[in-house]
């Protein structure tokens, strides 16, 4: 993975003591909550409902086991022994104080890790493919220009005071895992007629309370190209993007009201003049981060199809782990292991300070030492032999962190909703746990299979709804929660928003809704036919009926 | 209300009478885009100090053909958080190579005075009790840059391969 050199380090160091001055200045009250507020946010540290919440960025998910650590100690020292996993791939800490927190940033640079950008109208961090490098389908390793775009966007002195947050995702794979259409900037990598690799850039992408799947707007851009034609869309945006209000700033709403066309053209227009500039990546460059991101020292193994054949025939909870939370791996011998972070103790993306710390273990032992999170908030071992498998799964489940549940009906999305944040309108996560309660017979979740549902507790979608094969949209209704339901989601290569059922259900109800829908898909699916690919094929009606009755 | 150029406070010589109904006939002043464009031939025929205003609303493209008759440009910060000048600013000095004093006028905050800096405003209306620790503060808080723009500072990545 990336590791910092000397100009990396010093400039989080820098960062560090800048807050720490900016911080001391509110604490002694030179600085008011409002004057402080835009220094905080530039910081990733907001302050929600019940106390101020600090993202730390995970860039691209990658997660090396000392920083898993780092991050144990920080939920421990400063937090209540808790971190939150988020959808953006990076960490959250709910509960701390603010005379803290120059403290834990000093403690996380010191394992290369902070909180730029995480907060506040600027480039975020930019995430990716939690396969990246291992994946059997994958074309190039994303990671290498996730790393470059990080490095520009930081601190990048034209676009951090852009009209809103900008939010950017790569995919070096044809099977987008990363949600590309659904970001401010999606890059997906595939070859031209030449066969040279290159990126479809899309733009406009994105959820809240106007979603929209994103626009192509260049099918192939050459890699050398890729931080040019980056800068002559952000300074569109920077320049068009609507500024009169916060709803209607994202590129998204540009993009959509003056067409993909138009908005072409302005780029275009743009990077003519900028193309063969500064910005230009050498191969050099491109290579040199690219060396960060070599294999690691595989062992010569083979797949060992018949020992791991008699080890899940002789244990049916290994068996049904396997089958949900093992990806294959492009070198033989290995697997990719989820880890579930959707058990029914802790809310989804939740981790206690000794899991972390157990997991960072796990990962030095059976993975080379690194981790990543995924956009889904789980974990991924990236790099586990074969042959590990079931002593690894063991452990896990020694740890609760063994759900068998990786894309299955309890492998829930959900914002931190009512319980945290300033902004819901409705709690996410019990109703969150009520689903995974109501489904913990595994034979029927199997049977099941492949479904997401997301979760958000207010229209701006952090819990990402609108593409959850089942979204569900809590909402308050004269003082009471209420939940919308919405099918057919998708933030895969075929992305697509879903459409509402109709009128919302009380909390109380909400859960017999989510049965409603996955028993009417039973009944009238074809063999082998997945929940979105029902939905797809009959659309509303079967299941507006059986949630409301015949109209 | 200081103006701080260059890291230092220095006299402003120019009344801003872009708000005003007559365009005064000497004098130093900084004068609007309307105003440019409604008097621009007698603007030129002045011998006085020349500045223009650009609200954040008003791209550069409409001074560009013109830029060698403004000592000073001051770019408008509604409030701190529209951004749009600090693109103005990078495409005055490096697409139409303004040479002049690029000055940051409206809601100024010592905490973007680096960013400012890095897109090529040379100069600061700011409030503050002691603009020069101010100025000494932000241009010192940090010292790695990732990208190329308008101030010529090297990027991390130009140092590496210079390393090598």
């Amino acid at each position: 993975m990336y590791r910092y050199d000397e100009f990396d380090n010093r400039l989080v160091t820098e960062r560090v003591e800048q807050f720490r001055r900016q911080a001391e200045r509110r604490l002694a009250g030179e600085l008011t909550e409002d004057q402080f507020k835009p220094l905080r946010l530039m910081n990733g540290l907001y302050l929600q409902l019940h106390a101020y919440m600090l993202r730390i960025n995970v860039p691209y998910g990658a997660l090396s086991a000392q920083q898993m650590r780092q991050l144990a100690h920080v939920a421990r020292t400063y937090d209540k022994g808790y971190g939150h996993f988020t959808t953006r791939q990076n960490i959250q800490y709910n509960w701390i104080q603010l005379k803290d927190v120059p403290d834990a940033l000093a403690d996380l640079a010191e394992v290369e890790m902070h909180g730029i950008q995480s907060s506040g109208n600027c480039i975020r961090n930019t995430t990716s493919d939690q396969y990246a490098g291992v994946a059997k389908d994958e074309l190039e390793d994303p990671r290498v220009y996730c790393e470059i775009i990080r490095q520009w966007s930081t601190l990048h002195p034209e676009f951090s005071f852009l009209p809103r947050k900008f939010k950017i995702a790569v995919t070096g794979a044809p099977n987008d895992r990363a949600a590309v259409k659904l970001h401010d900037i999606g890059l997906r990598m595939h070859r031209n007629e030449a066969g040279e690799a290159g990126f479809e850039v899309i733009v406009g992408g994105g959820q809240g309370r106007t979603p929209f799947v994103g626009k192509t707007i260049r099918e192939w851009l050459a890699p050398e190209n890729l931080l040019s034609y980056l800068e002559a869309i952000l300074r569109v945006y920077n320049f068009d993007g609507r500024r009169d209000n916060k709803y209607k700033a994202r590129i998204k709403i540009l993009v959509h009201q003056v067409g993909a066309d138009e908005f072409r053209r302005r780029v275009d227009e743009e990077w003519e003049q900028i193309k063969d500039s500064a910005l230009k990546l050498p191969q050099e460059e491109i290579e040199r981060i690219n060396s960060y991101f070599a294999p690691p020292d595989y062992a010569q193994l083979e797949d060992n199809t018949e020992l791991l054949a008699s080890q899940r025939a002789a244990n049916g909870e290994f068996d049904a782990w396997v089958s949900a939370n093992v990806a294959d791996h492009k070198v033989p011998g290995y697997a990719i292991v989820n880890i579930s972070l959707k058990s029914l103790r802790l809310p989804p993306g939740d981790m206690t300070a000794a899991q972390m710390d157990a997991v960072a273990d796990l990962a030095d032992e059976y993975s080379f030492g690194e981790l990543r999170v995924n956009h889904r908030q789980n974990l991924v071992l990236a790099d586990v032999p074969q042959g590990d498998l079931l002593a690894l799964w063991e452990k896990l489940a020694a740890l609760d962190l063994a759900t068998p549940n990786i894309g299955r009906v309890s492998d829930i999305i959900a914002c931190p909703g009512l319980d945290y944040c300033a902004l819901a309108n409705a709690r996410s996560i019990p109703i969150a746990q009520e689903i995974n309660q109501r489904y913990q017979d595994m034979d029927r979740v199997n049977d099941i299979g492949d479904v997401t549902i997301n979760i958000s507790g207010c229209m701006n979608a952090c819990g990402h709804h609108h593409v959850g094969h089942i979204g569900i949209l809590g909402v308050d209704k004269r003082g009471k929660e209420f939940y919308q339901f919405t099918l057919g989601g998708s933030s895969d290569q075929n992305a697509s928003l879903g459409d509402r059922t109709g009128p919302g259900f009380p909390g109380d109800e909400a859960v017999d809704a989510v049965e409603t829908i996955l028993n009417t898909y039973l009944k009238i699916r074809n063999e082998g036919e997945r929940f979105l690919d029902t939905y797809r094929r009959v659309g509303m009606p079967p299941f507006k009926e059986a949630l409301y009755g015949a109209s | 209300m200081v103006l701080l150029k260059n890291g230092t406070v220095v006299e402003d010589t120019l009344a801003d009478v872009s708000a005003a109904e007559q365009v005064p006939e000497n004098g130093g002043i900084l004068v609007s885009v309307a105003q440019w464009q409604e008097h621009r031939d007698a603007l030129i025929q002045r011998s006085d100090p020349l500045g223009i205003v650009l609200r954040s609303d008003e791209k550069p493209e409409l001074i560009a053909d013109d830029l060698q008759y403004f000592g000073v440009i001051a770019l408008d910060f509604p409030a701190f958080g529209d951004g749009r000048a600090y693109s103005s600013a990078r495409l005055l000095r490096e697409r139409f190579s303004y040479p002049g004093e690029l000055r940051a006028v409206g809601d100024v905050l010592l905490e973007q005075l680096h960013f400012m800096n890095r897109v090529g405003f040379d100069a600061f209306a700011i409030k503050s009790d002691d603009a020069v620790r101010d100025w000494e503060i932000a241009a010192a808080d940090i010292s790695v840059w990732y990208q190329p723009s308008s101030d010529g500072r090297v990027p991390a990545t130009q140092l590496r391969h210079n390393k090598n």
